[in-house]
């Protein structure tokens, strides 16, 4: 039986390791101290980074698990099987982050049960907090499947049979809590920036964070083909981005008909702050990917490929923010600027991330689908 | 039902005893640096009503105007709705008031609140969220809260919300020095504040153009649909996921029996 456990220590991930445990002391502090002394929100913003790129962005960015599971475990489409493991396993590691960065986030952190025996079902919030959780446990035994090939494999079986109901409830909860999340905004009628305030919130929040998956895979792929020698072939990820660029056009078409159906059009050519936002997110995050994607030339290139995908992530992540800080600020007045623990923490995450994910892969079978009898000599 | 204060903007000379009877009844603590009327007045943690002093045109000059401002207690409140935890709940008698006990902290409520109501303790480890609660103890007892109780001028009149409306009406028509608007009758879907006055509410820092429509109807349209988005899709997928196994299944076998013949 193989149980040996190793982690290769290189410069890069000693400096993430720091990061890390820097992180660590600092949201210690912060439970200890509180969010005033800690945080730069004010009764102005009292949602700043934590919530706006670790929560809402991240549960966007680590869509890339359900998208893959309805791909290639309920359509059975075979050619995405190489990816599946390993765009699951980041989306759990995603989910992780983001619960630890939500519960730094809430003030009264003792009273986080809360919610689960006083139901405040009428709130979006309700319904994301549920999902989250639940999916993140659904999550975590997912990856039983792929635990139990090295550790407890008497369970193994056992992980096997009830993999299709979670691979079920694990596309639906997803697709539930993407799409509350642009609810949360609906409330700030008259308030968010009508470039982005729209009835039509959750189904964009939905489909932008579907989309971004397969580009999150391209990159993690790149990565890990850096890292660790795991080469996919390019025509399985040229096939991930088509699919990623159809929901892309209809999101465009949506968007566009969206602003002309509340007339709301004009503002973005208005020349204001807001309206540059808008394009820039549009143009640099749908419209030069669009083009990349359906040009054949363009994304038959790795090149392209991962500059569609960079692009895509860099749209999702600019879209968030606009409606986070952007489409809030002429309403909310103020100032706000995250402070130098908000960024250590969030930076420390995203840190603890990664070692994570490389630690799993070099331990567990993910790269490749077949378990791996032998391990690899290091 | 439902209780209301009417604010007389017309009558109010600006004392502040209002928020000096609310910091006493709800023993709150006092800031020099953050007063409680005058020009620079803003509601804070510790300062649940402020008078806030404004100088506003009128017929060509310029009068003094005091604005009351506090939680309204809205008729459908968004804090209320935005709430997971239940911590913000409206009474039957109207208060809108809040439970710090089930309070995680989440600061929803704040960002949910059409009058930025909602304050925040930021000093303190485990804060709560602040704001007018609209004595609640006091009207149990058939008692007006205490700012109301408070007021030497009567610019603020509590009873019925319909009746207070009716007033307010008469007012209106009655005195042409008035504004032909009630704000809080429609505001939010309505509020248990009301206020009149002679004088725009734009320029009195009122938020204006908000919409009439209840805020927790917007996202209850939308998230009513949950149910029936979980169920039909999982049946969707679970149909799927039956189909795209059979189609597997046929066709491994079909592939057996080529082999079996060759």
């Amino acid at each position: 039986m193989q149980k040996k456990w190793h982690f290769r220590m290189t410069p890069v991930r000693a400096v993430l390791l720091c990061l890390s445990l820097l992180a660590v002391v600092l949201a210690v502090y912060r439970l200890v101290f509180g969010l005033g002394s800690a945080t730069n929100l004010n009764d102005r913003w009292p949602w700043g980074l934590w919530i706006g790129f670790d929560v809402l962005t991240g549960v966007a960015l680590a869509g890339g698990g359900y998208s893959t599971c309805l791909l290639v475990h309920v359509l059975r489409i075979n050619k995405f099987k190489p990816i599946v493991r390993s765009a699951m396993l980041t989306s759990l590691i995603g989910y992780l982050l983001v619960m630890g960065g939500l519960f730094l986030d809430i003030g009264r952190w003792f009273n986080f049960w809360a919610p689960f025996v006083s139901w405040g079902y009428h709130s979006v919030l309700f319904e994301v907090f549920w999902c989250v959780s639940i999916y993140t446990l659904i999550q975590t035994l997912e990856f039983g499947e792929i635990a139990t090939e090295k550790v407890g494999r008497s369970w193994h079986g056992f992980f096997k049979k009830i993999m299709p109901v979670l691979f079920i409830v694990g596309i639906v909860l997803p697709t539930l809590h993407q799409s509350s999340l642009g609810s949360l905004y609906v409330i700030e009628v008259g308030k968010l920036y009508p470039l982005w305030w729209s009835m039509l919130l959750p189904l964009f929040f939905l489909m932008s964070s579907f989309f971004v998956g397969p580009a999150m895979v391209v990159v993690e792929t790149t990565l890990a083909g850096k890292a660790h020698g795991h080469q996919v072939e390019t025509s399985v990820l040229q096939s991930l981005v088509k699919v990623s660029g159809s929901v892309m056009l209809v999101y465009l078409i949506l968007k566009i008909a969206d602003l002309f159906y509340r007339h709301k059009a004009g503002l973005v050519l208005a020349g204001n702050f807001e309206g540059y936002m808008f394009l820039l997110e549009m143009l640099a995050g749908i419209i030069i990917p669009l083009i990349i994607c359906f040009t054949p030339g363009l994304r038959s290139t790795k090149g392209g490929l991962l500059a569609f995908s960079l692009l895509v992530v860099a749209g999702v992540i600019i879209n968030r923010m606009n409606v986070v800080f952007t489409g809030m600020s002429r309403y909310m007045g103020g100032s706000y600027f995250p402070s130098f623990i908000e960024w250590a923490v969030s930076i420390g995450l995203i840190s603890a991330g990664v070692l994570a994910y490389l630690f799993i892969v070099e331990n567990f079978n993910i790269l490749s689908e077949e378990p791996r009898v032998k391990e690899i000599a290091h | 039902m439902a209780k209301s204060v009417l604010v007389d903007i017309t009558k109010c000379v600006g004392c502040g005893s209002c928020a000096v009877a609310c910091k006493l009844w709800n023993s709150l603590k006092w800031d020099q640096s953050k007063p409680v009327n005058g020009e620079k007045a803003e509601t804070s943690a510790e300062n649940w009503t402020v008078v806030r002093l404004h100088q506003v045109p009128k017929e060509r000059e310029k009068v003094w105007r005091f604005t009351k401002q506090q939680c309204l207690h809205c008729e459908e409140p968004a804090c209320a709705s935005a709430c997971f935890a239940r911590a913000i709940v409206k009474t039957e008698q109207g208060p809108v008031i809040y439970r710090a006990s089930l309070c995680v902290g989440c600061r929803y409520c704040m960002l949910a609140c059409p009058f930025e109501i909602p304050k925040y303790e930021w000093d303190k480890v485990f804060p709560q969220v602040h704001k007018c609660q609209m004595c609640p103890e006091r009207i149990e007892n058939g008692e007006s809260p205490a700012c109301v109780a408070a007021c030497p001028t009567g610019a603020l009149k509590y009873g019925e919300r319909s009746l207070l409306l009716q007033e307010a009406r008469r007012c209106l028509s009655s005195n042409s020095n008035y504004i032909k608007h009630i704000y809080g009758e429609k505001e939010a879907g309505g509020t248990s504040w009301l206020y009149i006055s002679d004088t725009d509410f734009a320029a009195l820092g009122f938020r204006t153009g908000v919409t009439s429509r209840p805020l927790p109807d917007y996202t209850y349209s939308i998230l009513k649909l949950t149910p029936a988005v979980a169920l039909g899709w999982g049946a969707v997928l679970t149909g799927l996921y039956a189909y795209n196994r059979r189609r597997k299944e046929i066709a491994g076998e079909t592939k057996e029996k080529k082999r079996e013949k060759r």
